[in-house]
């Protein structure tokens, strides 16, 4: 190209290595770090990993058959960017924000071609802007200037760019492309800004916010094990660590599907290209649960398959937590799910052996405990930039595929570290079709104190003790189940069955949920409430009578109303008053045995 | 414009240096001539430097010489010439033709490595596809489009399987499948087996075979799935064939690239697998699939001997994580005498709710699954229960799933090699057996289902 040739000196380089997704190139002295670079006249996108001298180790995003020594590789002077304005809702990239859709039309063909260059955000469309901020204002970073419907549920904000600040000169409302002026200030570093709905940010540095804060209200998911007994907080980051075939990708398709963030961005990671395709025809069609809205409305999908360069699998994770933060920026509640983050760990994995660096555990790098751990911080809950003084919140949950199940592994374990939930999942349980999988024993979260507020207002005044309650009852079980299978049923006192009763109806009646069941896959945390009321009120009932002498366990287990119990989850949402009266129910018919 | 080198200077296993190159591309293609042989031997640029190319060859090293051995490359990757007359024939690793025919005359010169489809452009898998194998259609269905391994163990009849659900796979609309079937590091008599039971059935017609015998080199493994996958493309997409791929057996596929990998001394993942063995599976599984406004499809079948029986050992591990589920071979079934010995438990496919019920198979299917599934599940521990406690101590109702589970596995599980069950069939004998159990322990299929499919005793 033309324009390339009247590049300054410095701009160009020449490649002396190829060795699959790892480029080296010579002549380099003026590249950045994490600079992006077109690698030879099929411009490939690639990314500088490493300086050394006048030589830069290039990670290419796209496959590099074809390419060899002597080839010219481009600076850009660009580090490796979103593009952030209307229009990121309802799409669907890759993982460097290529629209799918484009790539479709790009390639002309329905497998993805080489050297694509689409932009992230349509060029074309015009959206209103809605100017919020009056001429004459003074305006810092984050300061929400105007606003765009950009789907039916998200009023997508603009905002004053990080690092600038000033007074407000010009507004141009109406309809306009993101590339359109809107708004002009006199910035106070003496310089005219004008300004679009179009930004860019580099995906590997954290959006900036103004402090954060502890998380301490709960993301309801509408799943009764993930609310009741293992909440995640909206800011927290969780992880779900599990084998194949025990059900991480449903767990994450249905808190993308039902959780109460207002904003959802879902990357696949490394996954199977079906399951991709599943989510991109099923999304557009379901609703969302508390808007009544399709759910694609509010949710942008990153999709960067097993079979599609394992560059670009890297950059999906920070594609998809850029944008994440963007809309945590306007005041949203977002939440990010990463399935797998161990295809992520295996991307750097690969491109640290081709950089021939020291590998630590298992041949992962040594720096993928902080890699982890700077990703997981991403998340927060945070006061937002800007005077308003507006909060968000980026809730984070990674899936894990440890290799066979085994959680002592790196990425596990450095996952571990940096998470404060973890839902592991369970092969057993899948095996015996018990849904969702998650280990009930070994599963555990840090937020408990720090929503237990939030659940004494708003849903009862008691919910932290009922919640409490079944988690004991469920450890116990586990301890008297070992008895029996060494001596027998016969052996446990009536209180000991007392409690394998109630435990178990915890785990059929209550843990056991249908996704795929359309009123069954979400319980509002009211309900979640009643049910376990309903059924550990046997528990607390059944210890007043067990102690008598001619207290007869039998007699108990075929009490009528624990037929209703089994049905509880049956009960519809919002009548309360039917939950109260089987509780009242239970205990007074438990207690009339003799 | 071809230029030739005669400066190899090493050579290390399926390894070639060759110094003093200018203008090498990756993953060229590269042929090498020894010194008074006829045939070139191919390889291809697995990193190229500045006047240095480091060459994988896909054929054999041994006689090789670096005195005298000129270099080709050819300019570009790897290709594969393929037409609808492959149809019928055999070919090596190297995608030649060994039937003793003529070569074949290529419609299209296809690059093998294909490229990954756009996950926007693919059609969901959601067609059933009748096997005749109850284990597999009622209990683990498999649709098209789908990719579902065999995770079978050394001295199992996978490879029966893997012949009768070829012999017998087809999809309601009546149109049948071609098969392309390619086999990696099997034995002389796998490979005759394959060969006598397509002739046999007259299903050559429509199969195309890439046989790479133990004896074969080693790292023809790494091209053979690629080609078949290239073929089945092919016929697929341009040709609108519904195609099935069977792949055997994919754990010497991953040990052909462990010993590359340890010949180019990277650095070793789990087992000493390379690092990006996940990643390398994938781009074999994940063509399988369908695609948006295109009639054919391409559905995998791939078999894998699990080393010692371990289904945490990283190839079915890995495979495991990409593939659409699994089909798990058991040896206690086996020696119990049972063909196919399909473990139930353990096996899943995850694209079976796309492909049953009304309209597809029939409405009572996902209840007589599920029901079935529990009830084994449950007949299973029972039956472990027994062996500490004495069959006395067992009540009624467990003693009628102790039944219910010998019977599962002697009348369901156990089929004959070449019965060919329809998916009513399977669902019958499901009902038959139910009735073993009480009534009220039918708890996962509908009220309605049982007075209409279940016969009274």
């Amino acid at each position: 190209m033309t324009q390339e040739a009247s590049l300054p000196a410095g701009r160009q380089g020449t490649i002396i290595k190829v060795s699959g997704p790892l480029v080296v190139a010579r002549g380099m002295k003026h590249a950045k770090m994490y600079e992006v670079v077109n690698v030879s006249d099929q411009r490939l996108v690639g990314e500088v990993i490493e300086l050394s001298g006048d030589e830069a180790s290039i990670q290419v995003y796209e496959e590099t058959a074809g390419i060899g020594p002597g080839e010219p590789v481009y600076l850009t002077g660009q580090t490796l960017s979103v593009e952030l304005g209307p229009g990121l809702l309802e799409g669907i990239y890759d993982g460097i924000q290529r629209p799918l859709a484009l790539i479709e039309q790009e390639s002309k063909s329905a497998f993805i071609a080489r050297g694509i260059s689409v932009p992230g955000i349509d060029r074309e469309k015009k959206w209103d802007f809605n100017p919020v901020a009056r001429m004459g204002d003074s305006v810092v970073e984050g300061d929400i200037l105007g606003e765009v419907q950009e789907t039916t549920l998200i009023n997508h904000k603009i905002m004053v760019p990080v690092g600038m600040s000033g007074k407000v000169t010009e507004i141009h409302s109406g309809s306009k492309t993101v590339e359109e002026v809107v708004v002009v200030i006199d910035g106070d570093d003496g310089h005219k800004h004008k300004i679009t709905m179009l930004q860019k940010w580099p995906i590997r540095n954290p959006r900036k916010d103004a402090g954060k804060r502890v998380p301490n209200i709960p993301m309801v998911t509408g799943t009764r094990i993930l609310d009741s007994l293992f909440p995640l907080a909206k800011g927290g980051a969780g992880c779900i660590p599990g084998p194949f075939g025990a059900g991480k990708t449903v767990t994450q398709q249905t808190i993308a599907k039902y959780c109460d963030a207002q904003v959802i961005v879902y990357v696949g990671c490394g996954e199977r290209g079906n399951e991709m395709t599943d989510v991109l025809m099923e999304f557009p069609e379901l609703k969302d649960p508390n808007t009544g809205e399709p759910l694609m409305k509010r949710t942008v999908l990153i999709a960067n398959t097993s079979n599609m360069p394992v560059a670009a699998r890297e950059a999906s994770v920070y594609t998809g937590i850029t944008i994440a933060e963007y809309y945590r920026d306007m005041g949203y509640s977002v939440a990010l799910m990463a399935d797998s983050t161990s295809r992520w760990a295996e991307a750097m994995r690969e491109m640290s052996g081709r950089l021939e660096e020291m590998p630590g555990e298992e041949g992962y790098p040594a720096y993928l405990g902080s890699r982890t751990a700077g990703f997981y911080e991403r998340a927060g809950a945070v006061k937002c930039l800007g005077s308003d003084g507006r909060e968000g919140s980026l809730t984070v949950i990674g899936a894990v595929s440890p290799p066979g199940g085994d959680l002592s592994e790196p990425v596990t374990q450095n996952t571990l570290r940096v998470t404060k939930v973890f839902w592991g999942l369970d092969a057993t349980l899948a095996r015996r079709r018990h849904f969702p999988a998650i280990n009930w024993l070994s599963s555990y979260t840090l937020y408990d104190d720090n929503i237990a507020g939030y659940w004494t207002k708003e849903v009862a005044e008691d919910s932290v003790k009922v919640r409490i309650d079944a988690k004991k009852l469920l450890q116990e079980e586990a301890k008297l189940e070992e008895i029996v299978r060494l001596v027998g049923m016969d052996a446990l006192s009536p209180k000991e069955r007392l409690i394998l009763e109630t435990a178990k109806s915890i785990r059929e009646d209550f843990l056991f949920q249908n996704a795929f069941d359309e009123v069954d896959a979400y319980t509002s945390l009211k309900k979640q409430y009643w049910m376990l009321k309903c059924i550990i009120a046997m528990y607390h009932a059944g210890l007043e009578v067990v102690d008598k002498e001619e207290f007869d366990f039998n007699n108990l287990k075929k009490l009528p109303v624990l037929k209703k119990v089994v049905k509880v989850k049956d009960i519809e949402e919002g009548k309360w008053d039917e939950f109260e009266a089987l509780e009242k129910e239970v205990i007074s018919s438990i207690k009339s045995l003799k | 414009m071809q230029k030739e080198y005669k400066s190899i200077t090493s050579i290390a296993g399926p390894l070639l240096v060759v110094e003093g190159v200018e203008g090498v591309k990756y993953e060229e293609l590269v042929e090498i001539q020894m010194p008074g042989e006829k045939e070139t031997r191919l390889g291809k640029v697995l990193e190229a430097s500045e006047g240095k190319a480091l060459v994988q060859m896909f054929e054999d090293t041994r006689g090789s010489v670096t005195e005298g051995a000129k270099a080709r490359f050819i300019g570009e990757s790897m290709k594969l010439g393929v037409s609808t007359d492959m149809l019928g024939r055999v070919f090596n690793g190297s995608g030649k033709p060994i039937d003793g025919q003529p070569d074949i005359i290529p419609e299209k010169r296809l690059d093998i490595s294909g490229a990954a489809i756009n996950p926007y452009s693919r059609d969901f898998p959601n067609d059933f596809i009748q096997t005749g194998i109850s284990t597999i259609d009622c209990l683990n269905t498999l649709v098209r489009g789908q990719k579902l391994p065999v995770f079978s163990g050394s001295g199992l009849p996978h490879n029966r399987i893997a012949a009768q659900i070829a012999r017998q796979a087809k999809v309601n609309d009546g149109s049948d499948f071609a098969v392309v079937f390619a086999a990696m590091g099997v034995t002389f008599e796998e490979a005759e087996f394959f060969k006598a039971e397509f002739e046999k059935t007259g299903a050559i017609e429509k199969a195309v075979l890439f046989l790479n015998t133990a004896d074969d080199p080693v790292v023809e493994r790494i091209a053979i799935p690629r080609l078949a996958l290239t073929t089945a493309e092919y016929l697929a997409y341009e040709k609108e064939m519904h195609v099935l791929v069977v792949l055997t057996d994919l754990t010497n596929y991953a040990e052909a690239l462990r010993e590359v990998s340890a010949a180019r001394k990277e650095v070793p993942g789990r087992r000493g697998y390379p690092g990006y063995l996940y990643t390398d599976l994938a781009t074999i599984y994940e063509r399988a699939g369908r695609i948006k406004g295109r009639k054919g499809s391409v559905t995998q079948i791939p078999i894998l001997t699990m080393p010692e029986d371990d289904i945490t050992h990283p190839i079915p591990d890995l495979t495991g994580y990409i593939t659409e589920g699994q089909i798990v071979m058991s040896r206690e079934l086996y020696r119990k005498n049972i063909y196919p010995p399909a473990d139930v438990l353990p096996s899943l496919s995850r694209l079976k709710d796309k492909g049953i019920g009304e309209g597809k198979t029939r409405e009572d299917h996902s209840g007589v699954m599920n029901q079935l599934y529990a009830s084994y599940a449950r007949g299973k521990d029972v039956r472990e229960l027994a062996v500490i406690l004495g069959e006395a101590a067992l009540d009624e109702t467990d003693r009628a799933y102790m039944k219910f589970a010998e019977a599962f596995e002697d009348q369901y599980i156990r089929q004959g090699e070449h019965e060919d069950r329809d998916i009513i069939k399977s669902l019958t004998i499901g009902w038959d057996l139910l009735t073993i159990l009480p009534r009220e322990e039918l708890k996962r299929v509908k009220e309605e289902h049982i007075a209409k499919y279940m016969k009274t005793k």
